[in-house]
């Protein structure tokens, strides 16, 4: 029997087990739609298509599936733009079917055409055009391979109209394999051992995992690998989640706001094993001065990734979780009482963790946002979804709340983007009804897709907004505070809406918190609700993240509390 | 240093911008791009030659072989290659400049492919040095135009040390 393209698409969707699509439908995708009712996905439909991305990235991140998006031509597939590129920047497995003109009117400058292939070309991992509905079902294959394996990305698949009513017989490919794509998995034996023996060697190891370890599932054995041979571990803001935080040998983040204890420790280790991270400018700080006693150890499954911006010393290219597995076995092997090789270094860093913790000065007036996010560690015990906007909001939730399971921390991490907590957060709700998910925003960033309460109301999502509310751009006032005279040029938004209000306008419930006393008690309340709920709490406008390591200096140069 | 690679890749639409634009959105430069087919009509060979220090280089035959539609990535520079590049020059040649036009194309083996009382068209083929000397030689004559095919390359068969 023949179907049509768009009947094809639903099929295979079917066939990749595809249970939710975020989408936003337009004239160029109204074919898939009009079947859509027939096939068995929840539609999520956003208000926005950027919502749309950040949703199913936020459902890709929670889950470790493919997230899926569906929206129209011209208008729709520009505004998924912002959202691929955040996937990317953070290797998130998402398939995205943008909707195009027919073939016939392609590069005639048609009503809402635009070369969505072209435009995303540098920020997907992959993208199609699709000419002919006998090739649908081999790339919509294709895409969900690409998207999922190795290291994994965003793939665009463009739509024509004509292709969506075009008919075909259908079948898909159980199978596939490309001669120009094939991720390499195994680590080479060879590496492994010197990496052992270098393990071996040194006193002061150190840790430094990154977001890898969360997709290729390796938090359990790196947490066994780190308590069995007592080597600590900090992570990169991608990583958070990837190893528990109450755990003794876990110091906390590492980089631009790490924690005193982890820079100091990248700067005295001597040899440092990063599984899964890719030495970004924000964790390096000044690269020349990056672990200046360390030999490093670089384990990532994608290559480029490998002496991009630091010399190492052993390269494994390989998936994280074999790597650490063939590692792990390599140490075992070795007959060394690591407790004691390592006392003296685990002393040491107790030393760093004890002398300077991550601390704010408390106030009895003023909402600290940083007590804010203390007590929804404390009332949650770690066991929330945390999804966060980006600035200051975004590290004071990598700082104060605690992490004890991959995929619970969900940001943007890579590209930085605004506005994405919010829709990621809807995202991850559907993916884990039951569980507690809380979006910690700041006033400027929930207002960057804030007609997404929208979305939440309608689908009875009992997301939580909570917004550190201190009426500026904050990170980006820090910076004129810090580095440019005070200049707060652009940073203040003096005319902020009222959230609590707006919630309600929208059929969400809103509360305020004003005063310190008011934390707990507003929070407990706000968080039984099942209901999307915006806490706005009002906190000390000029409260800075720290420590803070200034852009282009020095781990050890950090400015402290 | 400059770098020859030899990059097989899928013959389809949009596999050249994937490469371009990796080169560009990177910041690595691109001194010559050649691109044709192979006699596997969905294969096409691309000849780049770019410069950059050993760590660069690296990042881009990296980031080439990431790309999806690309099959092979050979750093040529590595390797004993023939490389040629060919060029079409239009040189002027009136009256008694004219015998000693013909007689460097003579010198550096090259064609005259087309003539007039004026000008003289010359076919030169041969690896970047060869080139150079004879754009040299001829500039004082007055060059009128000038199109260039970008560097093409083959590994030798025998690699002898």
């Amino acid at each position: 029997m023949e179907l049509t393209g768009a009947q094809i698409l639903l099929e295979c969707l079917k066939k990749e087990g595809v249970s939710h699509i975020f989408g936003f439908p337009g004239g160029a995708v109204i074919d898939i739609y009009h079947h859509l009712p027939n096939y068995p996905f929840r539609h999520i439909l956003v208000r926005h298509e950027q919502g749309a991305v950040h949703a199913a990235d936020g459902y890709a991140r929670s889950t470790g599936k493919v997230g899926v998006c569906l929206v129209t031509s011209g208008p729709g597939a520009t505004n998924t733009v912002t959202g691929i590129a955040t996937a990317y920047m953070d290797s998130v497995p998402l398939v995205v079917f943008t909707g195009q003109v027919p073939t016939a009117l392609i590069g005639n400058d048609a009503f809402q055409e635009v070369d969505i292939v072209g435009i995303t070309r540098p920020c997907t991992k992959h993208n199609f055009l699709v000419k002919d509905v006998k090739d649908l079902a081999f790339i919509v294959k294709k895409a969900f391979y690409i998207a999922s394996t190795g290291r994994p990305g965003p793939v665009v698949v463009d739509l024509p109209k004509d292709v969506m009513q075009a008919k075909t017989a259908f079948s898909y490919p159980e199978k596939i394999s490309l001669r120009s794509y094939n991720p390499h998995y195994e680590p080479n034996k060879k590496q492994i051992k010197k990496a052992a023996r270098l393990i071996a060697k040194g006193s002061r190891p150190l840790i430094y995992g990154g977001g890898g370890i969360i997709s290729s599932g390796a938090h359990d054995i790196l947490t066994l690998l780190a308590r069995k041979f007592k080597i600590p571990v900090t992570t990169t803001l991608m990583g958070l989640g990837a190893f528990p935080a109450p755990d003794e040998l876990w110091l906390g983040m590492l980089g631009m706001h790490g924690t005193y204890a982890a820079n100091m420790a990248v700067n005295n280790s001597d040899v440092l094993i990063s599984v899964g991270a890719r030495f970004d400018d924000r964790v390096t700080g000044k690269v020349s001065t990056f672990a200046p006693r360390a030999k490093i150890i670089h384990i990532d499954i994608d290559p480029t990734s490998i002496r991009k911006n630091v010399q190492v010393d052993i390269p494994i290219v390989a998936d994280c979780k074999l790597a650490l597995e063939a590692l792990l076995q390599e140490l075992e092997e070795m007959d060394i009482n690591w407790e004691q090789e390592h006392r003296d270094w685990l002393d040491k860093i107790t030393e760093w963790k004890e002398s300077h913790p991550l601390r704010y000065e408390q106030s009895e007036t003023k909402v600290k946002p940083q007590f804010v996010v203390e007590t929804l560690y404390e009332l949650t015990q770690g066991e929330a979804i945390i999804t966060t906007e980006v600035g200051q909001n975004q590290m004071w939730a990598a700082q104060f709340y605690h992490y004890k399971y991959p995929r619970s921390f969900i940001s943007s991490g890579g590209l930085g983007t605004m506005g994405y907590g919010f829709p990621a957060a809807i995202g991850a709700q559907l993916a884990h009804p039951e569980r507690l998910v809380v979006d910690i925003a700041g006033d400027g960033s929930i207002q960057m897709n804030i007609q997404e309460l929208a979305t939440a109301v309608s689908y009875d999502l009992p997301v939580k907004i909570l917004i550190l509310n201190n009426g500026y751009l904050g990170m980006v006032r820090q910076w004129q505070e810090l580095f440019y005279d005070k200049n707060y040029c652009a940073t203040c938004l003096h005319k902020n809406p009222d959230f609590v209000a707006l919630a309600k306008a929208y059929g969400a419930e809103g509360f305020r918190i004003i005063k310190p006393q008011e934390v707990r008690p507003v929070l407990e309340e706000a968080l039984k609700i099942k209901k999307p709920t915006v806490i706005d709490v009002w906190v000390e406008p000029e409260e800075n993240v720290y420590p803070m390591v200034p852009a282009g200096a020095s781990l050890t140069e950090m400015l402290l509390v | 240093m400059r770098h020859v690679l030899s990059v097989l890749v899928e013959n389809e639409p949009g596999v050249l911008s994937r490469v371009a634009g990796l080169f560009s959105g990177r910041g690595f430069n691109i001194e010559s791009l050649n691109v044709g087919p192979t006699l596997e009509p969905d294969i096409s060979l691309m000849t780049i030659t770019t410069r950059g220090d050993e760590q660069i280089v690296e990042q881009i035959v990296k980031q080439l072989r990431k790309l999806i539609t690309v099959i092979k990535v050979v750093d040529l520079t590595y390797e004993q290659a023939v490389e040629r590049e060919m060029v079409l020059i239009k040189v002027n040649a009136e009256d008694e400049k004219r015998a000693e036009v013909l007689r460097i194309a003579d010198i550096f083996r090259c064609k005259v492919v087309d003539v007039s009382p004026s000008d003289l068209t010359l076919e030169i083929t041969g690896d970047q040095n060869k080139i150079k000397a004879i754009i040299n030689l001829l500039q004082r004559f007055g060059i009128k135009e000038f199109a260039r095919s970008g560097t093409v390359a083959l590994r030798r068969s025998m690699q002898i040390d």
